[in-house]
């Protein structure tokens, strides 16, 4: 390990960069995928179209994404946006479908309520169903947090530098601990990212009674495609 | 837009399909890779995932291992094995193998869990044995989400075997890593189609087996 304490500097220099990158992905993501999701809920005509889209989007894999988004945007292929705006159609894709059943998982006599209470369409929205719609919501988040910030190390490949710089860098020069730091930052950040939103899913959702209150895992529902 | 006319032209141009580096070849390489790297994740992944789903024990180990395993990126993994096994297919197979087994392992226990407790329960009353039940009750009834746990695999490891072509000279990748090298960017570009249309044609292959093995369930429902 006499590599890292060379590069301590360069490794928290990277981790930043990755943590940066997966942020813009994964925030932008959300709200995107909320954004439409609530269309296709909201809107059972379009709804079929917009997740046969997302699958056909989450279908293609990264890499190529990467390569032909440059193309679209007329931004360089080595710039952070390329990275991100990959990462963000991914995770919006892999989100919708939750989004769609976040929301159908909100009691219809609650909206119901809301509305006899007088609540107007955006009050019923911000105040209504996304909150109680946390739940499933979080656990799709978590799943798209874990896919991003992995998916992030693809960019080195393109020379979009973070911590899959030092898996790219390790590999040409042969050092396995360098690879390794790599690998293992990357899972630490996953995994710090991850509980950071589980602990906020606490704070959202004080509302549920506590034992109900279980930890989806990354490895929920939304992974398998039904 | 004249990058995209190059790369179909370049896709177009036969003599870019034929020998050892021609199209035509790393395609079938690129299948050949993804097929036995689902099969062998299928082999390890689906008897245990029945043996879990059936017994409903073990579920939380499981889940833990796999989570874990979902956090380790992908080109970490391949980079790693490179290293350690050399620049062959070996090295990307395993890998390959070791990134399916979650998705193929979550579709299998998912769905024998899914299988009504009813049904179970109606059967062992009928005095079926319980290899019996897998057969019979539960893997018609999970069949679909044991077919999505595949197709999430096989999107997960074709995507992962054009990442292969970073460590060693295998499949459709190589045109990637090539064009790339060479700022080549219609040979990146063309690659890069050749891999999503496939990863496309292969999501719906699988997605239609998925409406069919869906059926299954259904058509078990009607059955006395």
């Amino acid at each position: 390990m006499t590599w890292l304490e060379n590069n301590s500097d360069w490794v928290v220099e990277l981790t930043i960069q990755h943590l940066f990158l997966a942020l813009a992905a994964i925030v932008a993501s959300v709200v995107l995928a909320v954004a439409v999701g609530r269309v296709a809920y909201v809107r059972p005509r379009v709804r079929q179209p917009i997740l046969a889209a997302a699958s056909v989007v989450y279908a293609i894999p990264a890499l190529p994404l990467l390569i032909v988004i440059p193309l679209v945007l007329g931004v360089p292929l080595r710039s952070p946006t390329t990275l991100v705006v990959a990462l963000t159609l991914y995770g919006t894709a892999l989100l919708v479908g939750t989004v769609v059943d976040a929301f159908s998982t909100v009691d219809a006599g609650v909206r119901d309520s809301a509305v006899a209470m007088g609540y107007g369409r955006q009050a019923l929205f911000w105040r209504v169903e996304l909150p109680l719609s946390v739940p499933v919501l979080l656990s799709g988040i978590r799943v798209v947090t874990v896919s991003t910030v992995g998916l992030v190390t693809i960019g080195a490949l393109v020379g979009i530098s973070s911590l899959g710089t030092l898996l790219t860098d390790g590999f040409q020069r042969g050092i396995t601990s360098e690879i390794l730091i790599g690998v293992l930052m990357t899972m630490a950040l996953a995994l710090a990212l991850d509980g950071a939103l589980v602990a906020l899913g606490r704070l959202l959702t004080r509302w549920q009674p506590r034992r109900r209150r279980r930890a989806r895992t990354p490895l929920g529902s939304t992974e398998v495609i039904v | 837009m004249t990058t995209f006319l190059d790369a179909l032209t370049w896709i177009a141009d036969p003599a870019n399909w034929g020998g050892a580096q021609g199209i035509s070849a790393r395609l079938l390489q690129h299948l050949a890779v993804t097929l036995v790297a689902v099969l062998a994740a299928s082999a390890l992944a689906i008897p245990l995932g029945i043996l879990i789903g059936h017994t409903r024990r073990g579920r939380g180990v499981v889940v833990a291992l796999a989570g874990a395993v979902r956090a380790i990126p992908t080109l970490g993994l391949l980079t790693l094995l490179a290293l350690l096994l050399g620049v062959g297919v070996e090295a990307p197979l395993l890998a390959l193998v070791a990134l399916a087994v979650p998705s193929v392992l979550a579709g299998a226990y998912a769905g024998i869990e899914s299988a009504e407790p009813a049904a179970v329960d109606a059967a062992r009353a009928m005095g079926m044995s319980e290899l019996q039940i897998v057969r019979n009750v539960e893997l018609p009834l999970g069949a679909g989400v044991l077919v999505g746990g595949l197709r999430a695999a096989t999107l997960q490891v074709v995507a992962t075997a054009t990442l292969a072509a970073y460590t060693s000279d295998t499949g459709l990748g190589r045109y990637l890593f090539i064009g790339l090298k060479a700022r080549d960017y219609p040979q990146m570009l063309a690659g890069a189609i050749l891999v999503a249309v496939l990863a496309l044609l292969l999501d719906r292959l699988l997605a239609t087996a998925q409406d069919r093995a869906s059926r299954l369930a259904h058509s078990t429902e009607g059955t006395p």
